[in-house]
């Protein structure tokens, strides 16, 4: 008998409805765009006039998810960049060096005297002790200062290695601590590029980490990949050093514990400064672009209460002697300290343009970026190329669509019908899934739907064929559509689910266009199963209920 | 009322009678496509070897030439200029791409280089824009095409596996021999023609794959269910038996995709013309090969046929019900 009991039915036409409901933004994207984005200003900057007007293009009570656009189809940028994790671990072995140097210091008696001697591994700290008998109670000592790494496959480690070597210790960081620092590196510059992109205020970027050293970044609407990577591609590290002179060449050696900085205006000066900062940009608390008092662009800062003192400590205490704003391994400035600054904050001035001091302020306040990044894949589409690909992504899918629908009508007649109806609306269910998780559509993902367009008539076409053939051994209508839907089962089964393993795969293993493809092919076979199995069905048993046809033609 | 017919009601092909001959085909043109592999090689895209391509669009013609002697003295090494035609483009819509290759030395693309070519070339034609500029480093391009190998080989050994699971061994290797076809033929028309191997022809690839199997498997459905059915009859006449019965439908299915997929063709613009050829020529080589490659290799191997009556039920339901609530 054909028979679908009433809730089935219930349910299958409400998912329907569903689906068309939330598919239904789509249809008119620039409006519905417009409406979220009219929103997120209200919520950010509060009601205006303009925005209220914005957002009254869409009705608030329905739903308003799309379909995110991808690169290829929006326009904008991708960048993927390597973070050069092990910057970090030099940094912090420069920072150890006063923590041994005063330990070490206390234990003079046994040691001698102590020297950091240079080591050709930036992320070694070598000290020289002129007592080797006492190497032991130096190993001892400095052994005190490893603390336990606390991380989650670190636990139950130290964070530095210790050893000897003739008459140096050779300090670096254990294997534990450096996972650990890689960890907390990547979440640093994650956390600190999704803030200057958010700064620059542009709509769905994606930034991602990938692996354990790379992180993905596409923004799209921004003009070019240059322009991205001007925004975050640039470290920012901001600090103040003690100037102990100037040098014309930069192989001139600076002397322990110093290094040589090149000016970022004069080409050819270079400053020798010591290594160890006065104060660094992590202080920083506020920088706002500004001018100075001859009217040139400037940056104004801040800096926390710990940076501030240490700052009027020294400012105090070095009155008429230089001190370099280094930026980048670049000396900004290097101004001559008039007078005990107290209250925490100053200016940077430099030659700077307006754009390029409020550009650092924005760096600035975004925070420095742990570590410096390469870029490994830079991709640029224009917003024409983009706009060119919908238009004819979307003429395509119309002949298509048009296409199959008279070649199904042709060739199954009424049952043509009920099978396009069926399409149409797993078309639109394909959207709604799409819209509802949030996926990119790409130029391949359109090519997905309009794959899934033909794809998804074959689980229909198996059912039909199943029913002509079980018509012709003459069992009756009903009989026949029963046995034809239950026939055709196992083989729509066997073959949308091979097929969805593959989408599977590709999804996991595949990157950005393949996996926009994945998606749209995994979700529109999820759909034309759906459609296929009971919305086709539901239809046939609905149309046989009300006729009751003695044959059926097919 | 008028019904369009692709395929008689009742056929009766014998599709085994050349067997031999039709698989030795397969055999040739697999052998073939290897050697051009060998010796042409593909078309690898920058995803795939590293570079930097720019596509430019001009109102005046495009003048390979002109465009080449501006960027010849800058040294960038191997550069490959071509003109795109597209029907989809306006008449002063004048489209090349330039592929510049990686430069030694160089992991992370240098945007200078990027912007010497673009003053360079707007020197030649000032209309000219930039619509997309795209550059990869070597190091993720190796590890892309270790990616694209990969995907492929675990989405073959999964479809081994399901198959396995869900007939016999042999239909199971019959499937991979048909898929392994496809992919090597996909391989060997790119070759010949020089489309240009890139990202996105891997997920055709596995599209093909997709498509292939699920064609391959209603058949080998249909040759289980006549197992069992005609118990005592030769292997080569069930076989026919199945791929006659399955014959409307396996053509409907491919037309009304090839429907879908000419139309991409024709009207998708450039930008993914090749993924979409590449899908064309899967569902063709696909259909194909489920019954000339798939079956004849089941045909070679042979079936055991000794299920028991519990076994009967097994193999065809047991997902099917469990897939019925999902």
């Amino acid at each position: 008998m054909l028979y679908i009991p009433t809730w089935q039915r219930v349910m299958i036409w409400a998912l329907v409805a569903l689906g068309l409901i939330l598919a239904a933004p789509n249809l008119f994207y620039d409006r519905v765009e417009r409406h979220n984005d009219a929103l997120r200003v209200i919520e950010a900057q509060g009601p205006s006039p303009e925005a209220e007007a914005e957002r009254g293009l869409w009705p608030d009570w329905m739903p308003s998810r799309i379909v995110n656009l991808g690169l290829d189809l929006r326009g904008g940028a991708h960048l993927l960049a390597e973070v050069q994790v092990a910057d970090v671990y030099a940094n912090r072995i420069d920072a150890l060096w006063p923590d041994v140097r005063d330990a070490l210091r206390t234990e003079r008696t046994s040691v001698g005297n102590i020297r950091r001697v240079p080591s050709p591994d930036p992320a070694e700290l070598r000290v020289q002790i002129s007592e080797p008998a006492g190497m032991a109670r130096a190993l001892e000592v400095v052994r005190d200062l490893a603390r336990p790494v606390f991380s989650f496959t670190g636990a139950g480690n130290r964070d530095l290695d210790i050893s000897a070597d003739g008459d140096e210790i050779v300090v670096t960081l254990s294997a534990a601590e450096r996972a650990a620092t890689d960890d907390r590196t990547m979440q640093q510059s994650l956390e600190i590029i999704r803030r200057r992109v958010d700064e620059a205020g542009t709509r769905e970027p994606t930034i991602q980490r990938q692996g354990t050293d790379r992180i993905l970044i596409q923004v799209p609407g921004i003009g070019s990949a240059a322009e991205l990577k001007a925004l975050i591609g640039t470290t920012a590290r901001l600090a103040f050093h003690h100037v102990e002179g100037t040098a014309s060449d930069a192989a001139d050696p600076p002397g322990p514990g110093n290094m040589i900085v090149p000016s970022a205006d004069e080409p050819g000066l270079y400053y020798i400064v010591q290594q160890t900062p006065v104060v660094s940009g992590e202080q920083l608390v506020d920088a706002q672009p500004a001018f100075d008092q001859n009217n040139r662009p400037a940056v104004n800062f801040r800096f926390n209460a710990q940076g501030g003192r240490a700052f009027g400590e020294y400012t105090a205490g070095n009155i008429g002697r230089p001190f370099a704003i280094v930026l980048d391994n670049e000396v900004v400035s290097a101004p001559t300290i008039q007078s005990h600054i107290s209250g925490g904050s100053g200016i940077i001035t430099g030659r700077f343009t307006v754009e390029e001091s409020t550009q650092l302020a924005v760096l600035l306040r975004s925070g420095a970026l742990p570590a410096e990044m390469v870029f490994l894949e830079e991709r640029t589409v224009g917003p024409e190329l983009g706009q060119d690909s919908i238009d004819a992504g979307q003429v395509a899918a119309a002949v298509a669509l048009t296409a199959v629908l008279g070649f199904m009508i042709l060739s199954y007649g009424l049952f043509g019908i009920i099978a396009c109806l069926a399409l149409l609306f797993n078309i639109a269910m394909i959207f709604a899934l799409l819209s509802l998780v949030g996926a990119t559509l790409t130029l391949p993902g359109i090519a997905g739907i309009v794959l899934t367009i033909g794809m998804a008539v074959d689980a229909t076409v198996l059912i039909f064929e199943r029913i002509r053939e079980e018509l012709r051994t003459a069992k009756g209508p009903a009989r026949a559509i029963e046995l034809g839907f239950e026939k055709a089962l196992s083989a729509i089964l066997d073959a949308n689910i091979t097929t969805f393993i593959t989408a599977v795969i590709l999804f996991a293993m595949g990157s950005g266009p393949v996996r926009g493809f994945a998606v749209t092919l995994g979700l529109g076979i999820v759909t034309s199963v759906f459609t296929a199995i009971f919305v086709t069905r539901s239809m046939i048993v609905f149309w046989f209920e009300r006729r009751r046809p003695r044959t059926v033609t097919l | 009322m008028y019904r369009l017919k692709l395929v008689p009601q009742d056929t009766t092909i014998d599709f085994f009678r050349h067997w031999r001959y039709t698989f030795g085909a397969s055999l040739v043109a697999m052998v073939l496509s290897i050697v051009v592999f060998a010796i042409v090689g593909l078309n690898f895209g920058i995803d795939f070897r590293g570079g930097t391509s720019i596509r430019t669009e001009a109102e005046q013609p495009v003048d390979v030439g002109a465009y080449r002697d501006a960027l010849g003295p800058m040294g960038l090494g191997d550069i490959a200029i071509t003109e795109v035609f597209d029907p989809t483009f306006a008449d002063d819509q004048n489209v090349a791409m330039i592929r510049i290759q990686a430069q030694d030395g160089d992991e992370s693309v240098s945007p200078e280089v990027v912007a010497q070519v673009e003053t360079a070339l707007q020197g030649v034609d000032p209309t000219l824009r930039f619509t997309s500029v795209e550059s990869v480093g070597p190091k993720v391009s190796g590890e892309l095409v270790r990616g694209a190998i990969i995907a492929v080989t675990l989405a073959l050994a999964a479809v081994l596996v399901y198959v396995w699971l869900r007939f016999e061994w042999q239909f199971s290797v019959g499937a991979v021999a048909a898929l392994v076809h496809d992919i090597v033929l996909t391989i060997g028309i790119f070759s010949i023609l020089q489309i240009r191997f890139d990202l996105a022809i891997i997920a055709a690839l596995l599209t093909i794959v997709g498509y292939s199997l699920n064609d391959t498997v209603v058949v080998f459905d249909r040759v289980r269910e006549n197992l069992i059915k005609y118990k005592k009859r030769p292997l080569k006449e069930v076989l026919n038996i199945s791929v006659n019965e399955t014959l409307s439908r396996t053509v409907m299915t491919s037309v009304t995709t090839l429907l879908a997929l000419i139309a991409l063709f024709v009207l998708g613009g450039d930008v993914i013309r090749g993924f979409v050829f590449a899908m064309i020529w899967g569902v063709i080589v696909g259909t194909y090969s489920s019954v000339f490659v798939a079956s004849a290799v089941l045909l070679r191997l042979g079936v055991t046929r000794d299920w028991s009556k519990d076994k009967d039920d097994t193999p065809g339901t047991q997902f099917a019900t469990s897939g019925k609530g999902a």
